[in-house]
């Protein structure tokens, strides 16, 4: 019952490295369904995050639609969402973007609402326009705190695209649905291992791409 | 209309009945939560080289899909609802503990100063001075962690039935009956927010000193909660 043993057991088959149902090819699917969610929600979210963070307005309409959105039930949506569509991609994109857009949503709101005002006014009086303002200006000071956000909808997107395996796509929550209804308890872990292998992944991809993009201005005065 | 409501019987229970069982399944794992989650925060504030392990560890079990975690534990404690609060547990920790460090860390020295001059102890100190300040933020942390252990119990219906309100996303399938599958989406999301909106009002309670908001004053109060914000700590 030791689940160490059961990793062990996963991975050190060989049978499990190769083929349609093998380690490689499961998580591709999986990090295939992660970028496409990710990136449905990145343009949802980061566009109507930065231009009501920078005008100030909407906020109490964007809590309320977060709050909306988080409380739809992933796994009870992606289900109704299979029965009105059918097979496919699209029933599984559903639950993963609306889980992943109230983060990138608030926190990018947030993160501009949290921008010293100085800066801006001072930008402002140098005859910069808006657009000049919000990009050059208010992104980079706020970038730290929007990456964060997405960071916490991609590691959400990660642990949750399991349950594709549930509407007969792949990923790697094909191991842990195929284990569990072949009472296969070595799949189920060694499944689960790798995804939480991934989330790890995901969040030094974030911590990288953070020290790239952020400027080291903003990352000192932080 | 009453032909919405009607549950199969194969389910053993009634619309309602699946309602307080999902709030059941939903709310006792996030209470449980925030008490254990309370001594780790206030070791992670004595001890400062703590928080970032302790963080990363409650990030790594997040990460863990919550079906996975099921199956495991169905070994140990079978396919019962303690198999799906206990994850619910570990899940909300990932939020309680940044909330309550924030929270507790955001006491300002002087206040805790005027504290300890007027004779508090450390024990009182905390629980009359700290913890109280600390209340919006941990407030914040539990609506996030209940609005997704709501929706997290669903899942459960994939061990045998264990997902209350989830229950009927099977039953919808295999009876096609989509009425079922919507009544257990819209249920569990009205429940959701339902819940939320309740905690929001436990905050206004506890917390009588803070701005009550008139219609004015909304806005300022209002704004997305930091709740969100305080997921995104969990990884930092």
């Amino acid at each position: 019952m030791n689940v160490l043993h059961y990793i062990n057991l996963f991975f050190s088959d060989s049978t499990h490295w190769h083929g349609y149902d093998g380690i490689p090819t499961r998580l591709a699917e999986h990090v295939r369904y992660s970028l496409i969610a990710l990136a449905i929600a990145a343009v949802i979210g980061l566009p109507v995050g930065l231009l009501t963070g920078h005008t100030g307005r909407g906020g109490n309409t964007l809590s309320l639609i977060a709050t909306a959105a988080r409380a739809l039930p992933s796994f009870g949506l992606l289900v109704l969402m299979f029965v009105l569509i059918g097979f496919g991609l699209v029933p599984v994109m559903i639950p993963l973007v609306v889980l992943a857009v109230p983060p990138i949503l608030v926190t990018t709101y947030e993160a501009m609402r949290s921008v010293d005002p100085s800066p801006v006014d001072a930008a402002r009086g140098m005859g910069m326009n808006e657009a000049n303002i919000l990009f050059q200006v208010e992104l980079p000071v706020a970038l730290p705190l929007i990456l964060s956000g997405l960071r916490s909808a991609a590691i959400q997107i990660v642990s949750t695209a399991t349950i594709a395996a549930y509407v007969s796509l792949g990923g790697l929550g094909r191991y842990i649905i195929d284990g569990l209804y072949q009472r296969n308890y070595e799949k189920v872990v060694g499944g689960a291992t790798l995804v939480a292998g991934m989330a790890l992944v995901t969040l030094g991809l974030f911590w990288g791409i953070a020290r790239l993009a952020v400027s080291p201005g903003v990352r000192r005065s932080n | 209309m009453n032909d919405w409501f009607r549950i199969p019987s194969d389910l053993q229970n009634s619309y309602l009945g699946l309602i307080g069982l999902h709030l059941r399944e939903a709310v006792i794992p996030v209470l449980v939560g925030l008490v254990v989650a309370l001594p780790i925060a206030q070791l992670c504030v004595r001890l400062r080289w703590l928080y970032p392990p302790v963080l990363w560890v409650t990030t790594v079990l997040y990460a863990i899909p919550s079906l996975a975690f099921f199956v495991v534990l169905i070994d140990y404690t079978g396919q019962t609802e303690t198999t799906v609060m206990i994850p619910l547990g570990v899940y909300s920790l990932v939020v309680f503990v940044p909330a309550i460090v924030d929270g507790v860390r955001s006491v300002p020295q002087e206040t805790l100063d005027a504290a300890t001059a007027m004779g508090l102890g450390p024990v009182r100190r905390y629980l009359q001075v700290q913890l109280p300040i600390a209340v919006p933020a941990i407030i914040a942390g539990l609506r996030v962690a209940t609005v997704s252990s709501i929706s997290l119990v669903s899942v459960g219906m994939l061990i045998g039935n264990q997902g209350a309100l989830g229950n009927l996303l099977n039953d919808g399938q295999i009876y096609h009956q989509p009425r079922l599958i919507w009544l257990s989406v819209i249920t569990t999301a009205v429940l959701a927010i339902v819940v939320d909106a309740v905690l929001v009002g436990v905050r206004l309670l506890l917390t009588p000193w803070m701005p009550r908001g008139t219609r004015k004053a909304r806005p300022a109060e209002d704004r997305p909660e930091p709740a969100e914000l305080v997921l995104e700590d969990a990884a930092r």
